[in-house]
């Protein structure tokens, strides 16, 4: 079974987030990459399959800076082959143009199953998962936290509200978006990363000219208001909670 | 050219979801910089009950056993046919495991624009949506010619979306639905628990912020001396430290306490959509910049291992 | 047949026979087994070990830290050097009694002063195995659990045997007048007057039943030896000879094999390291000073080596079963790693090094559990939250997952800007550490040690986002990739800036670039109360004010047990005029507070009772004492947890050595 698993990297939400002079986008100068959690889990999902069926494992990814040891880490935690994407997004990349490229190359890795993480925090597009489903005559089902494969189909856990699951089955070849894999993206030590950076290869594509029609045009990108903020307390942690005691009296729960 | 704006209804389980009205609420902004109507549609099998009490204008209802439950493939399909058939301005959708399941797949086969997580509709019908875990907000034009949008909660109340009255009902035919490949084998409850957060009055919430396992003890000790129940955000559920019976997010619980006091949580749009119903929400986070503190009533940077023990002391003084 | 020519025929059977299983047992042991272990590098340093040979084996150094016990086997081990003239004489005679029924060893059988030597210690030995057994059986104390009881206690009662077997046998010899250094013996003469009434036949029939006695024992406790803990009194003196001398906190380079890091499998380990596995004595004083068995965990150091040791001869018994195929008939396959010793036993070490300094034998605990968690890391087998925190110290250069922009902002509100060391020269280079730089309850002591440099007028830097985890603890949970990534980066800013002496607030951090940060060997690497004791002491550094507080210190295991840093901080405390009363477990028994070792990035498990909890109750225990003075930005984080969960927020305060400074200023 040939599984392909398209991953991107996104801003790391733990810096600061600020927008550039343009006004239209994220300001890059202090952006750090990471890899899309998702995404993380896509793999993760897709290593677990691998060691219960046997299953081959393509990792491909557009290049940005830090995809390199994304690649080897995937590679580290079982991934058998490795693509990196260049191409012209200097101005960055939606999921629609994103979506027709990665269509054109997958379509030609003949895969059996694709899985992909459910969203990105930076999509503005909707997610790219059902774009490349699409795309590439698809059916998909998303925010997957659980898949078995059984001959011809796959078996998922689809996620609802209140903690409801709906068991659904699909004819392969499936696109499914990863909510979350199994169990938590396995830890894979350093070592082993770097014995993959001397023994594993990534091979290279162009992603060709990029078509961005169905994406929205952003007018102005901004960071939100705090409308009211909230009324903060003490920073001694006896007077906090004194002050929290007196709220929750006014409240009348004390 | 059509200025009716069509709402892609929600329904689980014989019940619409809160999505539906917040996103008829949406609508009706948005049809008012329009001119046209606000029209919802409904999939389903013997379900025209449901399309009671909407605020549209008129409700669309196609019926096909094979439309009962939610399945991508087939949703996908009655709703594209319809969105071509129609061609209104304009489609919201849900930001949720439904909506974003189909949105996707119409805007690519029929080439129409998609503008994500929107959560509100400006004067003059711009979209403001909200990305990188609420950190950012990015406003755009409305796209031509039907703009498919999808909605995450919190702009709108769902009561905006609600009316005494219910609109009149056209069915409509439906498609062939053969040759699907997917299938709803069966839906598997949650385990069930002693415990209905969406119904507790006082919730204490940890989220990352609590660091591990071990810790959620002290939220404990605090609930009990409170009278609450400990509930947490999605990374506490993912590993293991609650059931997803405490679950308060997208894909847990939505909470509506007169108090709720978040550990350790930063304010992830997911987790936050389910909160906005409580009354009083007070935040303790270390990092003073959390977008939590921006829907919080109190908030406090005291770290939570100082503040929860301190404040376990003095409720149990008080209590005497 | 005379008898004397039969007893040097049974003699010579039986001497042969036993040499035979005695050297087979060796041969299988040191030669076959320690062949398949790894090369373990050059030894040197001569003198030093010489000198260790006397200090250690020769005085029983180490063994005197339990007085009792410890006396109690001086006495055996003196006895048993002593006495093995006496075992040869008695082998000797033997063979050789068909021509010389009374053969004496020559020289040393007859100096008398010898002779009384032996006497004597053969009723010290008695002396000292009849208390062992007391020890043993009645009192039975928590570090025997898990050891092999009656394994000891028949070793005793061999000893106990062979020497009264001595003694009734020379008394004899005495009585039938066949001693000339009767006058030197005077316990065999004592003895012997039980048996003098008796007639002649009688005595000498007694006499020699009591030689056969003792051979036999002799030559069964030697065939014995080599099994189970009294090998050790083979390999012994071997292992302290090539002890490691290397310093205390530096870990050996790590092993690989296929290309990756860790030990997976016995024959992985190095054969001087399998060497201590046969050397422990199952005595179990590193199991009473070990915090983790202390809070519950399955960790025993003791039962470390044991496992390793019944494992490796397992393995090496089965093969030369079966050289030809390598499937072993005994047991089914089990593996090192998980099956000998479980995942949970390696990841509840603390590496605190107590286990080490504590055992007579100098037998290297640490370093094995270090090797087998490189294979648990490389294998993915730990929990959720010590992977978070290694993903955390990988991306982020801590273990925190903060942006690494925001390691100096704790130096925000300070006044006079902390110069960038990395931009300016500085005499110090102030490596601050990350809990210091990013928990937000030490933040407020870490400015105030800022406060207290500026002030004492220090020229010092920080080296802002350039600094990274020292990663002391990475290498010790396994990680030796990120290690050497953390390291890497670190030296990297630290060769590009000019200082002279590195300083640090972090025992941790302290220890790792001290003792393995390679290439740094040009910068002398000091703890902040090493550098404010010699300021003091050359009276650069002043007090304004004599605080009166009566205190007590705890010594951090990296600053303390591993690199002997005791008396700078007692030196600082009392130069701030306290008084200082020290715990029951001071100096180099301190009690580990629990977060070495990566403990504090992992989850904690059922625990009895957290090391940092019983410390604490020692602590309160000590009349009038309010101040607990510690010196690592993770004691504090442990110790004023410890204080509030058992409840002592009245009786004691924990405070950093900082503080008591920053007071007296």
């Amino acid at each position: 079974m040939n599984i392909i698993v398209p991953v991107k990297l996104v801003p790391d939400l733990v810096e600061e987030l600020t927008v550039d002079a343009g006004g239209t986008a994220l300001d890059t100068a202090w952006l750090r990459l990471i890899i899309n959690e998702f995404d993380d889990h896509a793999i993760e999902q897709a290593i677990l399959l691998k060691e219960r069926t046997g299953a081959h494992v393509t990792v491909v990814s557009t290049n940005f800076e830090g995809i390199d040891d994304l690649l080897y880490t995937a590679a580290a935690k079982g991934a058998d082959r490795l693509i990196k994407l260049n191409g012209d997004f200097e101005s960055g990349i939606n999921n629609h143009a994103l979506a027709r490229a990665l269509a054109t190359i997958i379509r030609d890795l003949k895969p059996d199953l694709i899985l992909t993480g459910v969203q990105a925090h930076n999509d503005l597009d909707g997610s790219i998962g059902p774009l490349l489903a699409e795309y590439l005559g698809m059916p998909y089902i998303g925010y997957v936290s659980g898949a078995n494969v059984s001959g011809e189909k796959v078996i998922v856990r689809k996620e609802y509200p209140a903690g409801l699951i709906g068991e659904m089955q699909a004819i392969l070849p499936v696109l499914l978006g990863i909510q979350a894999a199994e169990q938590p993206p396995r830890y894979v030590a350093i070592s082993k990363v770097r014995l993959m950076m001397k023994t594993m290869n990534i091979e290279e594509m162009d992603l060709g000219a990029l078509d961005s029609t169905g994406a929205p045009i952003v007018n102005r990108m901004f960071q939100p208001e705090a409308a009211e903020r909230a009324m903060m307390l003490s920073e001694n942690a006896d007077e906090a909670a004194s002050q929290l005691v007196t709220i929750f009296k006014e409240l009348g729960t004390l | 050219m059509n200025q009716d704006i069509f709402v892609a209804i929600e329904h689980l389980r014989g019940k619409v979801s809160d999505i539906s009205y917040i996103m008829l609420a949406a609508t009706r902004v948005l049809a008012q910089g329009t001119g046209g109507k606000v029209v919802a549609i409904v999939l389903g099998h013997e379900a025209q009950d449901l399309a009671r009490n909407f605020n549209a204008d008129q409700v669309l209802y196609a019926d096909h056993p094979l439309l009962s439950d939610f399945i991508p493939e087939a949703y996908q399909k009655i709703l594209a046919g319809i969105i071509d058939e129609y061609k209104p301005r304009a489609v919201f959708f849900g930001h949720t495991t439904i909506g974003m399941d189909i949105v996707g797949g119409i805007s690519a086969q029929l080439g129409l624009p998609l503008v994500s997580s929107v959560r509100t509709i400006e004067t003059d019908r711009k979209l403001v949506s909200q990305i990188c875990g609420g950190k950012i907000m990015a406003e755009c034009e409305l796209p031509e010619p039907t703009a498919l949008i999808t909605l995450v909660p919190g702009g709108y109340k769902p009561e905006l979306g609600q009316s005494p009255q219910s609109p009149p009902i056209t069915a409509i035919s439906t498609q062939m639905l053969d040759g699907l490949r997917i299938k709803l084998n069966q839906y598997i409850e949650p385990e069930t628990s002693d415990v209905d957060i969406s119904k507790e009055p006082l919730l204490i919430a940890v989220g990352r912020g609590i660091q591990n396992q071990d810790n959620i003890s002290l939220a404990e000790d605090l609930a009990q001396a409170l009278g609450g129940v400990v509930c947490a955000s999605r990374p506490v559920v993912d590993q293991g430290w609650l059931p997803i019976s405490r679950l308060v997010g997208k894909s847990g619980s939505t909470v509506k306490p007169k108090i709720f006091l978040a550990l350790g949580i930063s304010g992830a749009p997911e987790h936050v959509e389910a909160i906005t119903g409580s009354d009083v929400i007070i935040a303790v986070n270390t990092d003073p910049a959390a977008p939590i503190f921006n829907i919080a009533k109190y908030g406090t940077t005291v770290d939570l291992f100082d503040l929860v023990p301190a404040l376990t002391e003095q409720v149990k003084q008080t209590k005497g | 047949m005379s008898y004397y020519t039969l007893k040097s025929i049974i003699a010579l059977l039986a001497l042969l026979v036993a040499v035979g299983i005695f050297g087979w047992r060796i041969y299988q042991l040191l030669w076959v087994n320690l062949r398949r272990g790894q090369p373990s590098g050059l030894f040197n340093q001569w003198g030093e070990r010489i000198k260790g040979l006397i200090v250690f084996v020769g005085a029983q150094l180490r063994l005197f830290r339990f007085l009792i016990p410890g006396t109690a086997h001086f006495f055996i081990f003196w006895g048993f050097i002593l006495l093995s003239l006496t075992i040869l004489q008695a082998i000797i005679e033997g063979l050789v009694s068909f021509t010389n029924p009374r053969f004496v060893l020559p020289l040393i059988g007859n100096f008398g002063p010898l002779a009384l030597l032996q006497d004597l210690f053969a009723l010290f030995v008695i002396i000292a195995v009849l208390y062992d057994m007391y020890i043993r059986q009645l009192v039975n104390p928590e570090r025997y659990k898990g050891s092999h009881k009656s394994q000891g206690t028949m070793v005793l009662m061999f000893i106990f045997t062979i020497m009264v077997s001595l003694l009734v046998m020379n008394g004899i010899r005495i009585n039938l007048g066949e001693d000339p250094l009767h006058a030197w013996r005077p316990i065999s003469t004592v003895v012997g007057k039980i048996f003098a009434g008796l007639d002649e036949r009688t005595q000498m029939v007694i006499g020699e039943s009591a030689y056969w006695i003792h051979l036999g024992v002799v030559l069964v406790f030697l065939t014995e030896l080599p099994e189970g803990k009294h090998f050790h009194v083979v390999t012994s003196t071997f292992a302290v000879f090539l002890r490691n001398l290397a310093p205390r906190g530096r870990l050996p380079a790590a092993p690989e094999f296929d290309k990756q890091v860790g030990v997976s499998k016995i024959e992985h380990f190095q054969w001087r390291q399998m060497l201590d596995f046969y050397t422990c004595t199952e005595c179990g004083r590193c199991q009473d000073v070990c915090p983790a068995y202390a809070s519950g965990q399955p960790l025993s150091p003791k039962m470390l080596m044991m496992n390793l040791r019944d494992h490796l001869k397992e393995k090496g018994s089965a093969r030369v079963i079966l050289p030809s195929t390598s499937t072993i008939l005994k047991n089914p396959e089990k593996s090192l790693v998980g099956d000998v010793i479980t995942d949970q036993v390696l990841w509840a070490c603390t590496t605190c090094y107590a286990c080490d300094q504590e055992c007579p034998l100098f037998i290297e605990h640490i370093t094995p559990i270090v090797d087998m968690r490189r294979h648990l890391v490389i294998e993915g087998r730990m929990d959720g939250m010590l992977q978070g925190a290694l993903a955390n110290l990988g991306r982020y250069g801590n273990s925190f997952g903060q942006s690494d922009r925001m390691r100096a902002k704790w130096t925000q509100p300070i006044q006079t800007k902390i110069k960038d060391a990395r931009r300016e020269a500085v005499e110090y280079c102030w490596f601050v550490g990350d809990y210091a730089s990013y928990n937000a309850s030490l933040t407020e002591i870490t400015q105030m040690t800022a406060n207290v440099f500026q002030k004492i007028g220090l020229d010092f830097g920080i080296l802002y986002e350039g600094e990274r985890n020292a990663g002391n603890d990475v290498r010790r949970v396994g990680e030796e990739g990120l290690f050497e990534m953390l390291a890497e980066k670190n030296m990297a800013v630290l060769n590009k800036s000019v200082f002279h002496t590195i300083i640090t607030t972090d025992p941790h951090s302290y220890n790792t670039l001290k003792n393995e940060y390679t290439g740094n060997g040009k910068h002398p690497v000091l703890h902040y109360s090493e550098l404010l004791d010699q300021l003091f002491t050359s009276g650069k550094l002043k007090f304004s004010k004599k605080l009166g507080y009566k205190v007590t210190y705890h010594d951090p295991c990296y600053l303390g047990r591993y690199n002997g840093v005791f008396n700078a901080p007692r030196n600082v405390i009392a130069a701030t005029g306290c008084e200082l009363v020290e715990m029951p477990r001071h100096h180099d028994r301190a009690f580990c507070c629990g977060a070495g070792g990566g403990r504090i990035w992992m989850e904690e498990g059922l625990v009895k009772e957290r090391p940092s909890e019983a410390r604490i109750h020692e602590a309160v225990k000590l009349d009038g004492v309010q101040v607990f003075v510690v010196a690592c930005p993770k004691d504090i984080a442990m110790y004023r947890d410890a204080v509030k969960t058992t409840g002592n927020e009245d009786r004691i305060a924990v405070k950093d050595l900082i503080e008591l400074i920053h007071e007296a200023l």
